[in-house]
């Protein structure tokens, strides 16, 4: 199945703006806080949401069949679990100054609503192939959230992206001042409540 | 859903067991496979950060093979106990300070056989965690020539703030003992400094938000210097 169908590519570009993850379902907003405040943090964590979305979709969808219901958020939660923390070790041995920015955070995604959310709204119903899709529409979605908000973070609060310098010294020695509210939490909800005006303004989501 | 297995008990047990099954080799497995990884990293960061305070390296971003080189050459490291003594046949490396609080590892560095600043490793409980660091001092075992606190649980952008380079670089310069050679440690104020504190030489700025954290890092940075200020001292009077 190499070429998408119309079908599939909905499963793929539905999260990332009509039905997006965290600008419309306001789903996973506290990792979305946290890991912001450089967008190389917020590249990793991408990532790693991405791959723990997809693969626990494709998992839970394989074995849809075979779960008893009674004890079916138990399994979703074992496989999500194990998921994240392959991919914490992983990120330990391979990317060990950025995991322990990260620190907590990419532990939990295991609670991340997104990734349970998924599970059991979609790869509970349908097959390991759109499941796939959908996981990692889900987390393109939650990604691009992610990236934004990194952006404005680090441009506005740091002066950099990607920890190089971008505001050139010359601003700064005519009095251009980092804004230190991007670097804390109250930034991030900020730039959060103006994507989300934006993304439903274009989208014309309304929710009462 | 098509063809759903016949739900019994037995059933739903066998299916829990086979998945914790399957996910606990997994996670066996993958710890066994990184765990030499994992192990090499903390260890580099660790000896990163000792070559920071000490001043040898500027930024952490050096090579591993150059980390280790260094810190193989210049540093020379030992252990000492609480009464100021050398003790022999133990590294201070492998020392773990809460289960041997009573053996004290330095990390001094060597130039040309003379020792020119000495780093001792620090911590205890902040707010919400337990705060890891290291403490460099000049060779009049007075000045402090850096500071470092490589892990902690403290809240990001607030008392986390402690292991930011503008919090930590405060620290250059100021002295731990008063004029009569007592230590009184240096300690982080409520706030910033107003400019007329008595004493300036022995306070830094704090970080508003942090309060509670910085009196953790009060208490145990003056703990630790307490420990080996009975080391520190038979140093100092071999150089006078």
């Amino acid at each position: 199945m190499s070429i998408l169908s119309k079908k599939d590519m909905g499963f793929l570009t539905d999260p990332l703006m009509d039905n997006n993850p965290i600008a419309t379902q306001v789903l996973g907003i506290c990792s979305a806080l946290a890991v912001t405040v450089q967008l190389q943090t917020a590249m990793v964590m991408s990532i790693a949401v991405i791959t723990v979305l997809a693969f626990s979709n494709v998992l839970i969808s394989t074995i849809r069949n075979k779960v008893p219901s009674n004890i079916r958020i138990i399994i979703e939660l074992a496989i999500i679990a194990t998921l994240v923390i392959l991919v914490d070790q992983v990120l330990k041995a391979f990317l060990y100054d950025i995991s322990k920015q990260l620190s907590v955070f990419v532990g939990l995604i295991i609670t991340n609503c997104i990734v349970l959310g998924r599970a059991e709204a979609f790869a509970l119903q349908n097959k390991p192939w759109p499941s796939f899709l959908d996981g990692i529409g889900n987390g393109l979605g939650y990604s691009m959230i992610l990236i934004v908000v990194a952006f404005g973070r680090e441009l506005l609060g740091s002066g950099t992206l990607f920890g190089f310098q971008v505001i050139p010294d010359a601003a700064y020695a005519a009095g251009y001042q980092n804004m230190g509210l991007m670097v804390l939490a109250p930034g991030a909800f900020i730039l959060l409540g103006l994507i989300i005006w934006v993304q439903r303004t274009l989208t014309g989501t309304v929710t009462d | 859903m098509a063809s759903k297995p016949r739900i019994t008990k037995a059933y739903t047990l066998g299916f829990a067991a086979a998945v914790t099954m399957v996910c606990s080799v997994l996670l066996a497995s993958a710890a066994t496979l990184l765990k030499e990884r994992q192990e090499q990293n903390v260890q580099l960061d660790i000896k990163c950060n000792i070559l920071t305070v000490l001043g040898l390296i500027e930024t952490k971003d050096v090579e591993a093979e150059k980390v280790f080189s260094l810190y193989d050459d210049k540093v020379k490291t030992f252990v000492v106990d609480l009464t100021g003594n050398q003790v022999s046949g133990r590294t201070a490396e492998d020392i773990d300070p809460e289960a041997e609080p009573d053996l004290l590892p330095v990390f001094a560095r060597q130039e040309g056989g003379k020792i020119t600043a000495y780093c001792i490793p620090t911590q205890g409980k902040a707010l919400w965690s337990t705060v890891k660091g290291y403490i460099a001092l000049e060779n009049d075992l007075n000045t402090v020539k850096g500071i470092t606190f490589y892990s902690h649980g403290e809240t990001p952008g607030l008392g986390g703030e402690i292991d930011k380079e503008w919090f930590t670089e405060a620290f250059k310069g100021k002295t731990i003992l008063n004029d009569a050679g007592t230590i009184v440690s240096v300690t982080i104020v409520k706030g910033k400094m107003r400019g007329n504190e008595k004493d300036p030489e022995h306070l830094v700025d704090g970080i508003s938000g942090a309060t509670l954290t910085t009196k953790g890092l009060n208490k145990f940075i003056k703990a630790t210097l307490d420990k080996y200020e009975p080391y520190f001292k038979t140093v100092r009077g071999e150089a006078s």
